[in-house]
């Protein structure tokens, strides 16, 4: 499965739904919407992840870039992921100490900083 | 055995997964084991082609399976690295890939690796003047079973 993304306004954040496989084929993708979100002044990023089954460190490598973006900006970047599997893979690599993660796009929207 | 070789494009990494996960079901191993060949794999094929972009972009990444006992899988780039083995070759590998790495430049290498080792129950690191062979492998069913 290929990478789709879609974005959204919510409650003054934006939403950009993921899904299917961040890889190492995919990620650019993925690096190019999340710049292009800040170049446009979209600085708080809830990142909805639940309908991606495939994610490698290239594609955290590329959130992980969002990231220092949106810092330089004072933004926020939110994660939203319930999949033990993919959750796996951000404790193995101490990033669930960089993001915060949420269980759905409604906690996500509403956390504040 | 079987034995796939890639040119070195990030777009048949996913090809490389899929091969390893339909060998991993052929080798019995269990359902929970097949996402974790999936990932091993698809890390250990970033980093080889990764490697394999900086100094060797016309030679394939190569990959060979035995899945007669468990599931072994080589994975061989032959960019020419310091020769190592164990611990000495993952730092090899961390020194070679940042300088070479295009696709994941906000993330050291340390991660591709903590994924690999989190995932392969045995994985072999060997660099040399010929190339760097990233050897995983998963147990026989009966071993495997948690």
């Amino acid at each position: 499965m290929d990478l789709s993304l879609s974005t959204r306004a919510e409650s003054g954040r934006t939403v950009v739904e993921v899904a299917g496989e961040i890889d190492v084929y995919t990620a650019p993708k993925l690096r190019e919407q999340l710049a292009e979100l800040v170049d446009a002044g979209r600085h708080d990023i809830v990142v909805d992840m639940q309908g991606v089954d495939f994610l490698d460190s290239t594609g955290l490598g590329v959130l992980v870039g969002g990231l220092k973006r949106i810092r330089q900006h004072d933004g926020s970047m939110r994660l939203v992921c319930t999949q033990e599997r993919i959750l796996k893979i951000f404790r193995i690599t101490g990033l669930t100490k960089v993001f915060p993660i949420h269980d759905s796009v409604a906690t996500a929207v509403a956390a504040s900083d | 055995m079987v034995e796939l070789s890639f040119v070195p494009r990030s777009a048949h990494v996913r090809t490389a997964r899929q091969v390893a996960v339909a060998l991993a079901r052929r080798a019995g191993l269990a359902d929970d084991l097949l996402d974790e060949v999936r990932l091993a794999v698809g890390e250990a094929c970033g980093l080889a082609l990764a490697l394999q972009r900086q100094t060797r972009p016309d030679d394939p990444v190569v990959l060979v399976f035995d899945d007669s006992a468990g599931l072994t899988v080589d994975v061989r780039a032959s960019a020419p690295l310091d020769p190592a083995t164990g611990d000495h070759a993952l730092r090899v590998l961390a020194d070679a890939v940042p300088a070479a790495a295009d696709i994941a430049e906000e993330l050291p290498v340390g991660a591709a690796l903590a994924v690999l080792a989190e995932f392969a129950p045995r994985l072999e690191v060997t660099t040399s003047e010929l190339g760097m062979r990233l050897a995983l492998g998963w147990p026989p069913v009966a071993v495997a079973s948690r």
